[in-house]
């Protein structure tokens, strides 16, 4: 498999009146062709700066590179000029964002904004533009789709807001899409429609993706690799075999048992994380998520657990799969929660 | 059927209007002849007050003056004996309107201008330029400005006319004096908004599809932000080309804005009612253009009545 994108040790930083936030503290993952990468975390955990700083989307000011690079397709895109970025941008990446209802501009008609795109890009005519709009509206599945081509965003609903910003997103054949949550602002319905459509434009076209969600139900349906983020860090990544099965961090089981299940034999209670994320404008010199951890040790706050490598491809940042930590294994979790359970059920 | 609705409203509002403005200037105690009364012989002030209708009952004088209107006669001036209201304003509204005209374009071209390029550039050195150009544009008053503009172009440099009216070169530094404060109103409204809009989702989209900065700016923008900037355009076009008493007085023009302040002081009814009318028909007639043009400026917005 050849690589699509490189992302290392990528740093960002905001100034604000309070100071400045780190956002993103040293990320590195990549992806390959064809292959869709979800990545995971609480709001606040620094998935959006990161995907958004691959585009070239973050403000300048506020918003501070302070180090890393971004290598697509083996060339660096940290730092290089706008009229490289736009190149990338559109036409090998392509981008969906959470909100449907604010991302399509509602004074410009739907199929012109598929267009434009094109336009850009392919040199097309504007009559070639078009005809290739309309092909793609009719790919994500909008009907009437010559009719749709001139209507304006608010005359859609949410999830066919949804399907032209994918159409938008897909319009040159990109070789990487990124998308930011994008069922986070539609009904469960339509969620999981508009999963189906890009988990079938995926095969079709074997276009990467890079997949943010906050919903682990999601990640083990459609990613291949997962990344977990917290506090503006990795904190394991992974398969998604190996991270459903054999999680390494106390964040992940944190995640993991705060998954609702419908289909379980036995009412069970969802587990919170408790506490709150770390304040990033001086996060902690420790592991970020020792305040919250049930299993934190003292260097835990002390000094930043490196990662670890739990298997091929698999990296936990947690002291407690040092040689020297006491074993605790995520079972173990899951059997303190029932007695927890139990305990409230009395 | 909005567009007959909305038309049968502007019409029930300028007849309001008049009917105000008939009250009101009834109420003011005193007629156009109360000066005269003193001078000249008691016949002769009965006469004068008989051509004009002022001794019929006040309904009768209010059916008579409607009746007028609707044939869009404003009546005889008071004051000049040979020439009638509509003859007045025929001499002076082409004078106001050119002015006024000349002023809103001025103002849009380079109040448009400035807001964007203060917005684009914002907390920047060109945003704080625009801005204290702006802030000064709306505190100096037009009767300041005016004679600065007289003193610098026309008497030290030599370049304009100092005043009064005829050809284009004359109407330069007038149309200047008029701009400026509607230019800064619109540049600081223009930038406002454009900030907004460029804050906005859909411009990460566009940017998101490589597309140029330029292109982001004009078409996906300039349109957005520019529409809480047409609802204010209407009352500013109307001021404008209705004439400024000051500007019009300064630069020595012949427009309908002497006229009106004039006929207050001579208590000219007919000159008063006519001009006020007129003011108010160009202003209702406006805003209903502009309503109708945010059809066209935004698609969400539908003509329709609510029943409909």
């Amino acid at each position: 498999m050849s690589r699509l994108l490189d992302v290392n040790n990528l740093k960002v930083n905001f100034k604000t009146y309070g100071g400045e936030v780190k956002a993103v503290r040293d990320v590195s993952f990549h992806v390959d062709k064809g292959e869709v990468v979800a990545i995971v975390g609480e709001s606040g955990s620094g998935k959006s700066v990161t995907v958004q700083t691959i585009m070239g989307l973050i403000p300048m000011p506020p918003g501070i590179i302070k180090g890393g690079s971004i290598k697509f397709q083996g060339k660096e895109i940290l730092g290089a000029s706008k009229r490289e970025l736009r190149k990338v941008k559109g036409s090998k990446i392509g981008m969906i964002f959470q909100d449907p209802m604010t991302s399509l501009n509602p004074t410009m008609i739907v199929g012109k904004q598929i267009a434009e795109g094109v336009i850009a890009h392919q040199k097309l005519s504007k009559k070639e533009a078009k005809i290739k709009a309309i092909e793609m509206l009719k790919l994500v599945g909008i009907p009437n789709a010559e009719e749709r081509y001139n209507q304006y965003p608010h005359e859609f609903s949410g999830g066919m807001r949804q399907r032209a910003m994918i159409a938008i997103a897909l319009a040159c054949n990109p070789e990487l899409l990124i998308a930011d949550e994008p069922t986070t602002a539609l009904d469960v319905t339509i969620q999981a429609q508009v999963l189906e459509l890009m988990k079938d434009i995926q095969k079709k076209t074997d276009t990467a993706i890079i997949l943010i969600t906050h919903d682990l139900g999601v990640v083990a349906e459609t990613a291949q690799r997962v990344i977990v983020m917290y506090g503006g860090m990795m904190v394991e990544s992974g398969t998604v075999y190996e991270l459903f099965e054999n999680p390494r961090h106390p964040y992940t089981w944190g995640l993991l048992n705060s998954i609702p299940d419908v289909e379980g034999p036995e009412k069970k209670k969802l587990i919170p994380i408790e506490g709150s994320p770390p304040d990033l404008f001086s996060p902690p010199k420790g592991c970020p998520f020792a305040p919250r951890c049930k299993f934190a040790m003292d260097i835990c706050v002390e000094e930043m657990p490196g990662n670890f490598e739990i298997g091929e491809g698999h990296l936990a940042k947690c002291w407690l799969n040092d040689s020297r930590a006491p074993q605790v294994e995520h079972v173990f979790a899951r059997e303190e929660e029932k007695a927890i359970a139990v305990g409230s059920e009395k | 059927m909005y567009i007959v609705k909305r038309f049968i409203t502007m019409l029930v509002t300028i007849w309001v209007i008049a009917s105000l403005t008939f009250l009101i200037m009834k109420l003011i105690p005193g007629d156009p002849f109360a000066s005269d009364a003193d001078v000249l012989p008691e016949e002769v002030v009965e006469n004068m007050r008989a051509k004009y209708n002022l001794d019929e009952p006040i309904p009768v004088q209010y059916i008579l003056y409607l009746k007028n209107l609707a044939m869009l006669d404003l009546g005889p001036s008071i004051q000049s004996e040979t020439r009638t209201v509509n003859d007045l304003l025929a001499d002076g509204f082409p004078a106001s309107a050119t002015l006024g005209i000349q002023a809103i374009v001025v103002a849009l071209i380079f109040g448009l201008l400035l807001g964007i390029i203060a917005a684009l550039n914002h907390n920047r050195l060109l945003d704080y330029v625009s801005m204290v150009f702006a802030i000064v544009g709306i505190s100096v008053p037009s009767f300041i400005l005016a004679p600065l503009l007289i003193n610098f172009f026309a008497v030290k440099w030599g370049l304009l006319p100092v005043a009064s009216w005829g050809t284009f070169q004359h109407s330069v530094l007038p149309t200047l004096a008029l701009a400026v404060t509607p230019l800064a109103v619109v540049a600081r409204f223009m930038r406002s908004s454009m900030l907004e809009v460029m804050n906005q989702n859909y411009i990460k989209t566009a940017d998101a599809k490589g597309l140029s900065s330029f292109k982001i700016v004009v078409s996906h923008g300039i349109r957005n932000a520019i529409l809480p900037v047409v609802s204010f355009i209407g009352p500013l076009f109307v001021a404008l080309i209705t004439g400024t008493f000051v500007i019009e007085k300064i630069f020595a023009i012949p427009g309908i804005g002497k006229y009106f302040v004039d006929s207050i002081f001579n208590r000219d009814y007919p000159v008063i009612m006519g001009t006020t009318v007129f003011f108010s028909t160009i202003l209702v007639v406006t805003l209903f253009l502009i309503d109708i043009s945010y059809r066209f400026i935004d698609p969400r917005i539908k003509l329709t009545s609510k029943g409909d």
